[in-house]
């Protein structure tokens, strides 16, 4: 028996005396269950997995890893795609599924306040009676946690007009990695002192877990409008997005997806679009009436000036629903053209589109690599898809090429390897090609003031820990980094 | 010694003097001054103070140094003002760099040429600005306005910030000079970003307690085609929360929602800005104003300009002011019984109180703060002549405290950076 399983087991008969067999998973099969998140490439079985129902229990828990030196991992729904949730095997992993409930709903101060795993569609659901909604919509809406939209700082198809995540956090109570219980932001849009809660959102659970979240709420659109557009070729659609922008209009999202795509989600889901495109563009306009109309037919006219061989125009939510079908079902679709397939996430400037999607075909050319793309073409955030069939010899590797070297292009053309997924396990080698050693190092500076000594989803988005310094408190013989391995000192 | 220091100093920067009057800050006289050309020779001087041990302040335009409180002590004086350019504006892909000596007012007019803006308007930036015929209509209100550097220092915002958010909401890159001299960057130059930690955030409104700031890179937005203002003098605090509840529940998204009030138990005047295309503007005006008129039982205008009042502070830039900050739901209480001159973003909830310039500061603030904590929020000393502040509360309850401290002796372990200046004694 290791020495890590021995402090393991203390901590799963401790945990289950204080939060009942039913929160703790010790048996080896069923923590098979949360080997991975939605990166399936990347599995770990977690040493053990606890279930708290309470911001409390949560405290609780974190308390006695940080006492235990033990590190801990939180997860959500487990939909992210870069192994932000990936677990340790000799840790906890931290599953807020059971915190689930929707606290408030107060559309006259625009807020709601949320436990961590309540789904985010959820809280559209429960604020949709009275005609609001929460903003953030990432593709996964119907089974992402809010917990894990805080993490990764999520985005989804209508970011280009109304932001992130982030922009729709109030506060957040937090269990830092020590233990402690705190409000980061609050229930106003100004709380003196450092913005803490502007750091925690996006920070990848490597500075505590949300367990109370205040989100925004907005007011419905009094008018939505949303057209079908089908292009020869990419470059003509590029060229429409590029038009639509340069005329002052700001859509709720623009998205494009390329014949390979098209294929796929025909395959899959049948959305009948228009037949022969290279490339179709989905624009949703939403706003006040007056001002929809006007800008939607100049959209329609960009449209048409930049060469679409046919435009749809949706009658109704349910048209409206039908194109997005074909989108939003892409990733999945694409396992009926391919039994394998990456999922790549990187941002280009909007203005580089054409270039970058002609160096993407090119590559895949010259490979035999097909790549399918879908993309948020307001913001040029890209999402290739890496096609392959990990039964024949290289093509997985091929595959893991390509899909490296899209970063690559992005980086080059002064973009961000991930735009909405996050770093996690998956791309924290990839940090330092768009960041300094002392970029990367100032950044761990506040991990550190956060989690001196490592705790706290240890080994990812930095490539190399940094070791804190001064810990507060004792700390004797090795420092926990060193013992798991994951840090020299210096 | 003085004359190694001043030694040390040159060898790091061109340009040292000795400081005057006109370096102190918020009463503190500095004893030099340097004026770095470029983020390489930032670095160099705070390397040069970090060998000499130097405590160090950040300035650009000064418009804003008398925010917080004064620092214990100032040797050097980092004058930003120099650097003053615009890096990069791709205007397809709506981004700008600039460095942070770039008066706001400065970037507003170069980007206006592109038919682009900023969507910050705080005090001394561009105004209701719009474009006629190739033609920028706006300018400057509250003085000749702070710095880049300086506005995201500060924090500051002004009525755009219901629709487009502040500071934080528009920073999408940085470049930071830490106190030991490291230049590090976050974000980047795309608006969608999430690889590593969104540092800017944290700088934002820090007071230059964390590092000196020399770059910042912008998400922009088109300037609106048209714009109208509509106001409506409600006759009392209920009625004006009445008329702010019914826009923040109506679909017609203005792009601000402000209001303006003398004395408690003066009438209030709610006034929203729309922003949209010609063809549109006016009926939508005229939606707002039947909306405002309805609920406030007065008669709302229309108009081309904004109010005299939009977007300017309630106070002379001494002070003394408040920021106040409550739920939406907390309004009507706070416009009803707040002391002083209270204007600001209702529909964001953050307001500005102008105070009583005498003995009475110190009870107006503990009022404000008693009426803001009750519904949510805060209310902080924004700034005051300097005597004024000692012996009050500046900054009110600060929550999570102890890990700001934590952040503070990671990013400057020896409290060098406008020491004193920040919450808790940061």
């Amino acid at each position: 028996m290791t020495h890590e399983s021995a402090e393991l087991r203390l901590l799963a008969a401790e945990f289950t005396a204080r939060l009942g067999p039913a929160a703790v998973i010790t048996d080896r099969q069923r923590l098979r269950t949360y080997e991975c998140d939605g990166l399936a490439q990347h599995r770990v079985v977690p040493g053990l997995v606890v279930l708290p129902e309470s911001a409390e229990q949560t405290a609780a828990v974190v308390r006695a890893c940080a006492a235990a030196g033990v590190p801990f991992v939180a997860r959500g729904s487990g939909t992210g795609l870069s192994g932000g949730a990936l677990p340790h095997a000799d840790g906890v992993l931290i599953v807020t599924s059971r915190m689930r409930r929707i606290l408030e709903i107060d559309p006259a101060n625009e807020r709601a306040i949320v436990e961590p795993g309540v789904i985010n569609l959820d809280v559209t659901k429960a604020a949709s009676p009275q005609g609001w909604y929460f903003a953030p919509d990432p593709s996964s809406q119907q089974i992402c946690s809010v917990g894990g939209n805080v993490a990764e700082n999520s985005g989804g198809a209508h970011c280009l007009k109304y932001g992130f995540t982030t922009h729709h956090v109030l506060g957040v109570e937090v269990v830092t990695p020590n233990g402690e219980l705190v409000w980061l932001g609050g229930t106003t849009r100004d709380v003196p002192g450092y913005d803490l809660l502007g750091a925690f959102v996006g920070s990848e659970g490597t500075l505590g877990i949300a367990t109370k979240i205040v989100v925004r709420l907005l007011r419905e659109s009094e008018s939505v409008r949303c057209l079908l557009a089908a292009f020869p070729r990419v470059d003509e659609a590029g060229v429409a997005v590029s038009k639509i922008i340069a005329d002052g209009v700001t859509p709720a999202a623009i998205e494009m997806m390329d014949a390979l795509a098209i294929e796929a989600a025909e395959a899959a889901v049948a959305c009948g679009y228009p037949e022969g495109a290279g490339a179709v563009l989905i624009v949703e306009l939403d706003g006040p009436v007056a001002e929809v109309e006007h800008t939607f037919a100049a959209v329609h006219r960009h449209c048409t000036d930049a060469g679409a061989f046919e435009i749809r125009v949706a009658r109704d939510a349910a048209e409206r629903a039908l194109f997005w079908k074909g989108r939003k079902s892409t990733f999945a679709a694409v396992g009926r053209i391919s039994p394998d397939y990456i999922v790549q996430d990187g941002v280009i400037p909007r203005t580089v589109l054409p270039e970058v999607l002609r160096c993407i075909a090119d590559l895949s050319a010259g490979t035999g690599v097909r790549v399918a793309n879908v993309f948020h073409a307001g913001d040029g955030n890209l999402h290739p898809l890496v096609l392959f069939d990990e039964t024949k010899p290289g093509e997985a590797q091929a595959a893991e090429e390509i899909s490296g070297a899209i970063l690559d292009l992005c980086i080059a053309y002064g973009g961000s390897i991930t735009g909405e997924h996050g770093v996690g396990m998956d791309k924290a080698q990839y940090l330092p090609r768009m960041f300094t050693d002392d970029d990367l190092d100032t950044m761990q500076r506040l991990r550190c003031a956060f989690d001196p000594v490592g705790v706290c989803n240890p080994g990812k988005v930095f490539p190399t820990p940094r070791l804190c310094g001064e810990v507060p408190g004792k700390h004797k013989g090795a420092h926990p980094l060193q013992v798991a391995g994951l840090a020299e000192q210096f | 010694m003085v004359t190694s220091t001043l030694g040390g100093l040159r060898a790091a920067c061109g340009d040292v003097a000795e400081a005057t009057v006109d370096d102190t800050v918020d009463g503190v006289p500095a004893r030099w001054v340097a004026w770095p050309g470029s983020t390489e020779e930032v670095s160099a001087v705070l390397r040069a103070a970090a060998r000499l041990g130097l405590r160090v302040v950040a300035r650009g335009t000064g418009t804003r140094l008398n925010w917080g409180l004064p620092p214990t002590d100032v040797d050097l004086i980092v004058n930003i003002s120099r650097m003053d350019a615009v890096l990069a504006h791709v205007a397809g892909d709506l981004v700008v760099t600039v460095q942070a000596g770039l008066r706001m007012i400065d970037l507003q007019n170069a980007l206006a040429l592109h038919r682009q803006r900023l969507a910050l308007d705080s005090a001394g930036t561009l105004i209701g600005g719009t474009v006629v015929g190739g033609a920028v209509v706006g300018g400057a209100v509250g003085g000749v306005g702070g710095t880049v550097g300086g506005t995201i220092a500060t924090a500051a915002s002004g009525p755009l910030r219901y629709r487009y958010g502040s500071v934080r909401d528009l920073l999408i890159g940085i470049t930071v000079v830490l106190a030991d001299g490291t230049v590090t960057r976050s974000g980047g130059t795309v608006v969608k970003n999430v690889a590593g930690y969104d540092l800017g955030k944290l700088y934002t409104g820090s007071l230059g307690t964390l590092g000196v700031i020399t770059e910042a890179v912008f998400r922009l937005h088109p300037l609106p085609e048209a714009s109208r203002w509509i106001t409506v003098p409600a006759p009392d605090a209920e009625r004006a929360a009445a008329a702010i509840a019914a826009v923040r529940a109506s679909q017609h998204e203005p792009v601000a929602l402000d209001v303006d009030r003398g004395a408690p138990g003066d009438r209030v005047t709610v006034g929203v800005a729309v922003e949209g295309v010609t063809g549109g503007i006016g009926a939508r005006a005229e939606a707002v104003a039947d909306l405002l008129g309805a609920a406030a039982g007065a008669l709302a205008t229309v108009t081309e300009q904004p109010p005299g009042w939009w977007g300017r502070p309630p106070h002379p830039p001494q002070g003394p002011a408040a920021t106040v900050s409550c739920e939406p739901t907390g309004l009507a209480e706070l416009l009803a019984t707040a002391p002083g001159v209270l204007r600001g973003s209702a529909g964001a909830g953050v307001l500005t109180a102008g105070l009583d310039d005498g003995d009475r500061l110190g009870a107006q603030l503990a009022q404000l703060r008693r009426i803001a904590t009750r519904n949510g929020g805060s209310a902080v000393l924004r700034c005051a002549p300097s005597h004024r502040k000692a012996g009050l509360d500046v900054w009110g309850p600060v929550p999570a405290l102890a890990l700001m401290r934590r952040l503070k002796d990671q990013f400057d372990p020896e409290h060098r950076l406008a020491p004193g200046r920040f919450v808790g004694g940061i």
